[in-house]
């Protein structure tokens, strides 16, 4: 088992065509059989990469029965990719697309109330459950499958856990990059819940970072539920200086909210195994599952 | 992206927002002679520079006579101003607001900011106007009366009302007081704000409502669209090497200490600053070089880094995913030819390729130091710095 994406994925690729779209496509296509084509406006009816493109969602889910899609269009027109995506009836979108403006996204929180499809990210590098399917940008080859969950709100911070966690000789049951944006789908509560219903996911690896609350959330979370399984942390931006941009939109200190201390101490409350230097995080994960 | 006070102002007065009359002065002549075209005295000299907390420093003096303009234009005009939000070496002064003293009767705040948690923006105000707004919420939490906004609907009549009778306000304020959230608010979508604050905003003794400041951030994603927010970008009040970063795509913040670091995303650069403070060394800057880390982007990093003279060793930490570590490798022997590097450098490649890297620093002719892990990398760094 894993969550989220798997054996059953059948996936579409917004934005297919374009340069992003038609790199990570086929790296996708290469790591398995589950990409049944893709959406590019005005190419419907062509062929790309060996798979059939569609104008619109809505017809290329008619068509090949897609269940998911993964988001590849340009910041200007993303927010309205989602918005297709969840019209058209899928159950999970994740959008890669970083630089999408925040009053975008909260129309597209709003249109998406009441409506069955979960959306991962934006500004993430997708979720991939390793030897089943790989839905985003992260390099295939450093997964191995076995049953440490991940979810992180950085790219590449996450790929150093999956090394040092394969290192350790585990594998992993699904990596989740969840976003850097200050508005995302979905959150680390909403990757808990998932993964404490996922019998293959014995531990999980919470990567955060400075600023919003997801993670003093997420330790309350832990809290209120009576979490079980352990859960190794590491919040990035311990020397971040206050009201700076770090990089992702997201991750920024603002009145003085949004600290890692606060995070730090907050996910120690919740009986949660904080490590402080990111070069911990697979020993702690293989010290907390040998326990 | 911030602008300054009186560009704010321009910008609330295109939208009808109710300001105070006053002009941006460059010089202390210029100063004398745009007060003698207000009405009278009292006659405000506000410094503007990109931070809160201008009044306490002594950026902010009230003049009533125009020997009194010019005296206090030449004594803010280039200061160091210092605030609590400058750092201790504080900010030159380069313009001056010259405005109309208001004659206040209640100094109220009003601020719209995103809230991340609910997925929406939220329009706050409170009748603790002038005070820092972060120590309400700390201390008297319920003095902050909030309204958040449907993104369909805006802010509606009904709510602007709720806010303007929470401060307490009454019969011709309130219809001032609507209008002007109502304003402020229109200002706030259509330029693709991310926070507003009005602080204070007044109550004057004739009844009228007037925003007597104007602190506003722009979301950074937008500015594709708000072309003409771009032109308001004073490069003066940002730090050189961070506008130079900018140019070549590079995400940099400078930061104090002695060991410079290039990494690949923002996630892995800030635990790279964290190691190295781990290590007992302090981190010089966070630059993300992002997923393209060829020669070129290297050499910029190279450049970008070396630019501060507190460096005194520089960490490359990338985490070749999509990107081949042997070609980062190249990247950085290339570099290093065309970029003068005499400080010691510590090269940690992990991922794809991560071998062949390895085997090609090496052979190189270069001194590097190579480093195995993460926590060796950042050792070495350290080392290498004291």
């Amino acid at each position: 088992m894993s969550v989220l994406v798997n054996n059953d994925t059948r996936l579409i690729i917004q934005g297919f065509t374009g340069q992003e779209g038609s790199f990570h496509g086929s790296q996708m296509i290469e790591y398995g059989n589950y990409v049944v084509g893709g959406v590019t406006p005005n190419k419907g009816g062509s062929v790309h990469l060996g798979k059939p493109v569609f104008n619109t969602v809505a017809e290329a889910k008619a068509a090949t029965d897609a269940n998911t899609s993964v988001i590849f269009v340009p910041p200007p027109f993303a927010a309205d990719a989602i918005m297709e995506a969840v019209d058209a009836g899928l159950d999970l979108v994740i959008c890669i697309t970083e630089g999408i403006p925040t009053k975008d996204m909260i129309i597209v929180n709003d249109f998406m109330k009441g409506k069955p499809t979960r959306l991962v990210g934006p500004n993430c590098p997708g979720v991939i459950s390793p030897g089943q399917a790989k839905v985003g940008i992260m390099p295939g080859f450093i997964h191995s499958a076995g049953h440490v969950g991940i979810m992180s709100r950085s790219g590449t911070l996450t790929y150093e856990a999956v090394h040092q966690i394969s290192e350790f000789g585990m594998g992993q049951s699904t990596v989740i990059g969840i976003g850097g944006d200050p508005i995302i789908g979905t959150n680390f509560i909403d990757m808990l819940e998932l993964f404490s219903n996922d019998d293959d996911t014995h531990g999980i690896v919470m990567i955060g970072e400075i600023g919003g609350t997801a993670e003093e959330e997420a330790a309350q979370w832990v809290i209120d539920n009576s979490f079980k399984k352990p859960i190794v942390s590491f919040i990035a931006g311990q020397t971040a200086p206050p009201g700076r941009r770090m990089g992702h939109a997201g991750a920024i200190i603002a009145g003085g909210k949004g600290t890692a201390k606060e995070k730090m101490e907050a996910l120690k409350e919740a009986g949660i195994h904080v490590v402080n230097s990111p070069a911990e995080i697979g020993k702690a994960m293989a010290e907390q599952l040998n326990k | 992206m911030k602008i300054h006070e009186y560009q704010g102002k321009e910008l609330f007065r295109k939208f009808n927002v109710n300001v105070p009359v006053g002009y941006p002065a460059f010089s202390v002549d210029e100063a004398v002679s745009l007060a003698k075209q207000l009405e009278g005295f009292p006659v405000v000299v506000k410094a503007q520079i990109h931070a809160g907390g201008r009044g306490k420093g002594g950026g902010v003096k009230l003049a009533h006579s125009i020997e009194e303009v010019r005296e206090i234009a030449k004594t803010i005009l280039g200061m160091q101003l210092v605030t609590h939000q400058t750092g201790p070496e504080g900010k030159q002064v380069q313009r001056l607001l010259i405005e109309s003293g208001i004659p206040i009767e209640r100094e109220l705040y009003a601020g719209i900011v995103l809230d991340r948690g609910s997925k929406q923006d939220v329009f706050m105000v409170s009748t603790e106007g002038g005070m820092e707004i972060e120590k309400v919420a700390e201390v008297s939490p319920e003095k902050i009366v909030k309204e958040w906004i449907h993104p369909g609907l805006g802010l509606t009549g009904f709510q602007a009302r709720k806010l303007a009778f929470a401060l307490g306000l009454s019969g011709v304020q309130v219809k001032h007081a609507v209008s002007i959230f109502m304003a402020l608010w229109k200002v706030y979508k259509a330029k693709d704000c991310t926070l507003m604050e009005i602080n204070p905003l007044v109550v004057t003794k004739d009844d009228d409502v007037i925003a007597l400041d104007a602190k506003i951030n722009f979301d950074d994603n937008a500015l594709f669209r708000q072309k003409d927010l771009v032109e308001l970008r004073d490069l003066s009040e940002e730090d050189p090497a961070e506008v130079e970063a900018s140019r070549f795509n590079l995400n940099y913040i400078k930061l104090d200490g002695n060991v410079g670091c290039m990494v690949n995303g923002a996630g892995l650069a800030m635990g790279t600053m964290d190691i190295i403070k781990l290590y007992g060394g302090e981190p010089a800057n966070f630059l993300d070089v992002g997923g393209v880390a060829n020669p070129e982007t290297v050499a910029n990093g190279f450049k970008i880094i070396l630019s501060d003279p507190n460096v005194k060793s520089i960490l490359i930490n990338i985490f070749g995913g999509i990107v081949r570590c042997d070609r980062v490798a190249q990247g950085v022997i290339d570099a290093m030819q065309t970029v003068e590097v005499k400080i010691p450098v510590v090269v940690r490649l992990e991922g794809t390729n991560a071998k062949e890297a390895a085997i090609l620093l090496e052979e190189s002719p270069l001194d590097f130091i190579v480093a195995t892990s993460l926590s060796d990398a950042a050792e070495k760094a350290v080392h290498a710095a004291s």
